[in-house]
């Protein structure tokens, strides 16, 4: 018995080490003092982050996609909190095709949708790519997230709360900002956070619809095809893997807050 | 009741924000394209009579050599229909090796781990959230002529030259589409072997069922509806992939979202694009119900 639980502990083990062992070399080689991802490592250095930082278009791209992140996640929230509570709370004829549908992009490849979107930008609206197009394609791509997460923090808590406060007299709007609303709080906290990354981190879709002002994955992976930028690119790709990781972990611990913690997690 | 009406009007009301940008921004693009694949295209002037040339073209073979930047294209016989068998073999074999790693991790969450389990769900999740784009680059560092592995093993003394043959063809592919894909498909497994009921495991112990018998007869049906659903969320959205291909693929590696790529982007011929776009998707869905027939709709419907 106790060989075996070593034997599929040690498999647990070597899944983390190969799920974050390639990921993790781009950090370590941030920090080398060398010009191309080898090994031996020869020395630690800071320098690499130093000329990323000195990088004009680089912050940029870096404002550009705080901006569409942020606006992203906000407008993606708002939409889907009224539609995971119809989900959650309202008997609406059609629900599961309505659902199946919202939740496409999860099956869809992202380039189908990316250049699905720029048929419609250019061919027939005749609009020009900008950050505003880059961020109607984030929407798309939200969405459904944020519903999911909302719906299962609304289907978390019992409904006869807002029952009993409907019948001590609260009207709708009122019992949702005094009692929906608190109760559905760590949920909408996980949302945000959640658009937040999948419109800072998405690339594909973006790269489609990007017009001249980039985004910084979009920009990232201009600098990939030039080896002599290498050292500069880890150092961008180790910060945003780390403000990507710290964001999860936010947005974990928010959408677990005062979830009933049975065994079904 | 009329309550009842209300409620679904209500319903409807707050369900319509979210719709109508999803209709905006997913149903009308998606419905755009299939129009497009119907239209022509000859230099930058786009025949809006409809037809079926585009579809015909991606079975037809073309020996007219292309070429891109000036310089040939990767594949000098764009044949889509051959690029799509091969991208769908590469997702396969992909979705097959992603579903045999992720399986015993799932079985080790819910079996084997008591305390902590959010922490290692975490865990992960946090590679699936963060920058797809990065994880594949990581391969190009780990695989590359300078990159860790030959560089390590230099280091070492196992080899003397940079090995050629790790990054740039199909198995890079490979292994990079179920490296970013196999957190994805451990947490369906493990939510459906979350769920299986302890004590039926326990009765059949009880009855004298062997640990494999068990096993076979109790726990592996009991996970398809998580195993089937984490085969689907791999494969679908591998087929279509663009980054991993044009990072780690190299001339051989190269995948059907690439000559989508191509052919939007170079304003060489959207139309045909376009009409790829939707086969591909075709192709996939008809994949996915013969495989939902086979295997599947017994286990979905079930305790799923």
């Amino acid at each position: 018995m106790t060989r075996r639980f070593d034997a599929l502990t040690w498999y647990a083990v070597l899944f983390v080490a190969f799920l974050y062992g390639p990921v993790l070399l781009m950090p370590l080689f941030s920090v080398n003092d060398a010009n191309f991802a080898t090994f031996p490592l020869s020395g630690f250095t800071l320098r690499h982050y130093g000329a990323m930082a000195a990088n004009a278009s680089m912050m940029q791209a870096l404002g550009n996609s705080l901006w569409v992140a942020v606006g992203v996640a906000v407008v993606s929230t708002a939409l889907a909190l009224p539609a995971a509570l119809a989900l959650a709370r309202y008997r609406l004829p059609g629900k599961g095709p309505i659902l199946g549908f919202i939740m496409l992009p999860l099956v869809v490849p992202s380039i189908v949708l990316g250049v699905a979107l720029l048929v419609v930008i250019i061919q027939i609206l005749g609009l020009r790519l900008s950050l505003w197009t880059v961020a109607a394609g984030h929407l798309m791509l939200c969405i459904p997230f944020a519903i999911v997460v909302l719906m299962s923090r609304l289907e978390g808590f019992d409904p006869s709360l807002e029952e009993a406060s409907r019948d001590l007299g609260a009207p709708g709007l009122s019992t949702f900002l005094r009692v929906t609303l608190p109760l559905a709080a760590p949920g909408v906290i996980s949302s945000l956070l959640l658009c937040f990354i999948i419109s800072f981190d998405e690339f594909v879709i973006s790269f489609f619809l990007t017009g001249t002002d980039t985004t910084l994955p979009v920009f990232l992976f201009s600098q990939l095809r030039f080896p002599n930028r290498l050292p500069g690119t880890l150092a961008l790709g180790s910060l945003i893997l780390l403000g990507s990781a710290v964001l999860v972990i936010l947005a974990e611990a928010m959408r677990r807050r005062g979830l009933p913690s049975g065994g079904n997690p | 009741m009329a309550s009842a009406g209300r409620s679904a009007r209500t319903g409807a009301a707050l369900l319509a924000p979210a719709f109508l940008v999803m209709a905006a921004t997913l149903a009308a693009p998606l419905a755009a394209l299939i129009l497009l694949s119907f239209w022509t295209q000859d230099g930058f002037t786009i025949d809006r009579s409809l037809t079926l040339a585009n579809y015909a073209r991606v079975l037809t073979l073309s020996d007219e050599p292309t070429v891109w930047n000036g310089i040939p294209f990767p594949f000098a016989y764009p044949v889509p229909a051959i690029l799509l068998v091969k991208s769908l073999t590469m997702s396969l074999v992909a979705t097959a090796a992603v579903i045999l790693i992720a399986w015993p991790m799932a079985y080790f969450l819910a079996f084997r781990v008591t305390r902590h389990k959010a922490v290692w769900i975490i865990l992960l999740t946090i590679p699936f959230w963060t920058s797809y784009l990065l994880r594949v680059f990581a391969w190009k560092i780990v695989l590359g002529y300078n990159g860790a592995v030959n560089s390590g093993l230099m280091s070492l003394g196992i080899i003397r030259e940079p090995l050629e043959f790790l990054l740039y063809n199909p198995v890079a592919v490979t292994i990079t589409l179920a490296h970013s894909w196999i957190a994805f498909a451990v947490l369906p497994i493990y939510v459906s072997l979350d769920k299986i009921d302890r004590s039926l495991l326990e009765a059949a112990s009880d009855l004298g069922d062997s640990r494999w018998a068990r096993f076979r007869r109790i726990t592996l049906p009991l996970s398809m509806p998580g195993t089937i659903s984490a085969t689907l969320l791999v494969f679908i959205p591998t087929v279509g992939d663009y980054v991993t291909p044009t990072l780690v693929g190299g001339p051989t590696g190269t995948m059907i979202g690439n000559l989508v790529q191509q052919l939007f982007t170079r304003q060489d011929n959207a139309p045909l694009g376009a009409a790829i776009s939707i086969l591909t998707m075709l192709v996939i869905a008809v994949l996915v119900l013969l495989f939902l027939r086979l295997v599947g709709w017994r286990h979905m419907r079930g305790r799923g």
